[in-house]
């Protein structure tokens, strides 16, 4: 992944979130939602451009979904204001907003067929029913789900039903799509081909989607820019990318992928190196940073894939600490390693396993952990 | 296993049932079928065989099935006659119409009336739907014969409705509104609301509210909501209530008693005529076979659809 460094150029119209000067599609500006005493949504401002693909990623009770049904209408903002292409939404109702829901429970009418649940919304548009039907044939083609047009929703399977939801959410050509954990209710291998399905419309039809997830997998692939959220709060917005390698905290850190985490503090600052003293790792070498002045509390992040274990004691003086591993658990493509320090504190390293006739590093064996400067991360919240 | 199916007398009684071909799901079911047996198939053949039979004076006061002939030989008396004459006699056919009549009106109502109070109920935060149904369920507390008495206290011609309205000045002669057909369903629908709001309750409770906001997310208004949405997916809730007051309703006996009019027509009380005036228990008993499979016939009707419906 470090080969294509984040600040390679791309095509700037694929990214308006670098381009100062691009007016947002969707402005969140200070939306708060208190139930009661509750406050699930706290003060969150976010700008989301047009033709993106935003995920909001948090676990269960971060305010995520009740975020996304602000947008749509289903819940009235305590403070703030939503903006969608340019318009104030907050005396707009539901049904007159520009915007279709993809329900997480998919809510399709089971009273009604594939077709019909479709062609509800154009049918609610005023427009005849041969020119719904013959749209509606259209969109069931795009989804697959032609042969189906004659079914119940209780006669589909979780997938097709998912597809039905899809379906009907994009029938009207939405500006701004909405998805309540679009992928949550199926099984592991449909997820994924469903994923790539998904960023196959979404391109094809040009609308701009907003993501509920809980999954980070699922964000991580499908999202131009993710926002993690938590206690009612976004704590990092970014490319998928940049939250993974460029946390701005512990708790994002922690939340994406998995991490080592070691206090510390800043010791020098060099101006091509920095240390910083652990207790646990004792010093590291890291690159510089700005904003960080000597003897500063910090935190050092190691993500496991970015430490080397090996038996010899590799060459380099600093960034080394001695071990001994305590559990091996094989994956087949990567190995996860647990390795006890000598100092007593247990980190995760993962290892590919890129050879097949290696002679595998094993229980109990002492071994060496080390790293690159470049692979600390270093974190002050 | 529990404590109770390991203890002896708990295996010895089950052994024995066993002995006898019984199961515990037999019994279980066996409870409802004899029920079913002795307290309707049985009094129903009695009735069918009544109705075929002629009156007479005697006790029973009617002829019986078999008869020695004077040869000795065994006669069966039988005939469709009784049936013949309900048919004939425009008076059975009107009460027939009459009771069916006010019986739909009365269920039509009752549904326009019960729907809004259920679905409001089902709308209504937890604590509160329990204290709502509670007051539906309230009436039943009562004796019914005492509130449909209380009902004549409203609507006579000294009554609390007339005294209000002539007192506003609203009306400067009383309504009459006891013994007239208004008043019995005034007393229909009052009896056997509850029936209709329950069943609607019970389904509208169960409606999902993301049906709801799926159907405004796609550009429905409320109203258009309501008519695509929840009302044809309460369909089994609105089947059911308006049976069960359909039901009760086309063979009323006391609430036409007591609230009708002379000319208020219906079924229940016919019957009740033919069998205690006009003592003709055949008659009486034709009356009383063909009023059920008025009644049957619609239901086993609407679970042929229910089927249906619930095959595709």
């Amino acid at each position: 992944m470090t080969q294509h460094g984040s600040n390679q150029p791309i095509a700037a119209e694929t990214r308006p979130w670098l381009d100062p000067e691009a007016q947002p599609f969707i402005s969140i500006r200070g939306i708060t939602k208190r139930f009661g005493t509750f406050t699930a949504v706290n003060n969150i401002n976010l700008d989301i451009f047009r033709g993106e693909l935003f995920c909001l990623l948090g676990g269960s009770g971060c305010g995520k979904s009740t975020l996304l049904r602000m947008l749509a209408g289903f819940e009235a903002p305590t403070e703030g204001q939503i903006l969608i292409d340019g318009q104030d939404m907050a005396k707009v109702p539901p049904d007159k907003r520009p915007t279709n829901m993809m329900f997480q429970s998919y809510a399709l009418f089971p009273h009604m067929t594939v077709e019909k649940n479709v062609a509800y919304g154009l049918l609610r548009e005023g427009k005849s029913k041969r020119e719904a039907y013959a749209r509606v044939a259209e969109m069931l083609r795009l989804v697959k789900l032609e042969t189906l047009a004659k079914r119940k929703p209780h006669q589909l399977s979780g997938g097709q039903r998912q597809r039905v939801a899809l379906a009907r959410s994009l029938i009207k050509q939405p500006k701004l799509l909405l998805l309540d954990e679009p992928l949550g209710a199926l099984d592991k291998k449909l997820r994924e081909e469903t994923q790539f399905e998904l960023i196959r419309i979404q391109e094809s039809l040009g609308v701009t989607f907003i993501v509920v997830t809980h999954d980070q997998d699922e964000a991580m692939t499908l999202a131009t820019r993710i926002g993690v959220m938590n206690e009612g709060e976004i704590r990092q917005v970014g490319e998928p990318r940049e939250i993974y390698e460029e946390p701005n905290s512990k708790f994002v850190a922690d939340f994406i992928g998995s991490v080592n985490l070691f206090e510390g503090r800043v010791e020098a600052a060099a101006p091509d190196l920095m240390r910083l003293q652990t207790d646990e790792l004792g010093p590291v070498v890291t690159l510089p940073r700005s904003g960080l002045s000597r003897n500063q509390r910090i935190w050092v992040a190691l993500r496991p894939e970015r430490i080397t274990l090996s038996r010899v004691r590799p060459d380099a003086a600093t960034n080394v600490v001695s071990g001994v591993v305590q559990e091996v658990g094989y994956m087949g493509h990567m190995s996860n390693f647990r390795v006890r320090l000598d100092g007593g504190r247990v980190i995760r390293v993962t290892q590919s396993n890129r050879l097949r006739d290696e002679d595998p590093i094993s229980w109990d064996e002492p071994i060496f952990a080390s790293w690159s400067p470049a692979a600390v991360r270093v974190l002050t919240e | 296993m529990n404590a109770l199916t390991r203890s002896p007398v708990w295996r010895g009684t089950a052994w024995l049932f066993g002995r006898l071909g019984l199961s515990g799901r037999g019994l279980v079911i066996a409870i409802p079928m004899l029920w079913f047996l002795v307290f309707f198939l049985v009094p129903f053949f009695v009735l069918g065989r009544i109705s075929l039979a002629e009156p007479r004076i005697a006790l029973p006061p009617y002829t019986p099935l078999f008869e020695r002939g004077p040869d000795g030989s065994l006669q069966i008396i039988a005939s469709l006659e009784n049936y013949w004459f309900l048919w004939e006699d425009a008076l059975y056919r009107n009460a027939y119409l009459s009771s069916i009549r006010i019986a739909v009106i009365s269920t039509v109502f009752a549904l326009l009336i019960g729907y809004p109070i259920a679905y409001y109920i089902a709308r209504s935060p937890e604590p509160r739907q329990s204290i709502l149904l509670l007051m539906v369920i309230l009436p039943f507390w009562t004796s019914f014969l005492l509130r449909v008495y209380a009902w004549m206290g409203f609507l006579r011609r000294e009554g609390v409705i007339n005294n209000m309205l002539m007192s506003m000045g609203v009306i400067d002669t009383p309504l009459v509104m006891l013994q007239t057909d208004f008043a019995v369903l005034i007393g229909i629908v009052y009896t056997y609301l509850p029936f209709m709001i329950l069943p609607l309750y019970a389904n509208l409770t169960k409606l999902d509210s993301a049906h709801l906001e799926a159907a405004a997310d796609l550009g429905a208004s409320p109203m258009v909501t309501f008519f695509t949405v929840t009302l044809p997916l309460s369909m089994p809730g609105i089947i059911a209530g308006s049976m069960l007051v359909f039901i009760p309703a086309i063979g009323e006996y006391v609430i036409p008693a007591l609230l009708g009019g002379p000319d208020t027509l219906m079924i229940g009380r016919v019957l009740w005529d033919e069998f205690f005036s006009s003592r003709d228990w055949p008659v009486a008993s034709a009356v009383a076979i063909v009023m059920l499979v008025l009644v049957v016939a619609p239901i086993m009707w609407l679970q042929s659809v229910q089927n249906r419906r619930e095959l595709d």
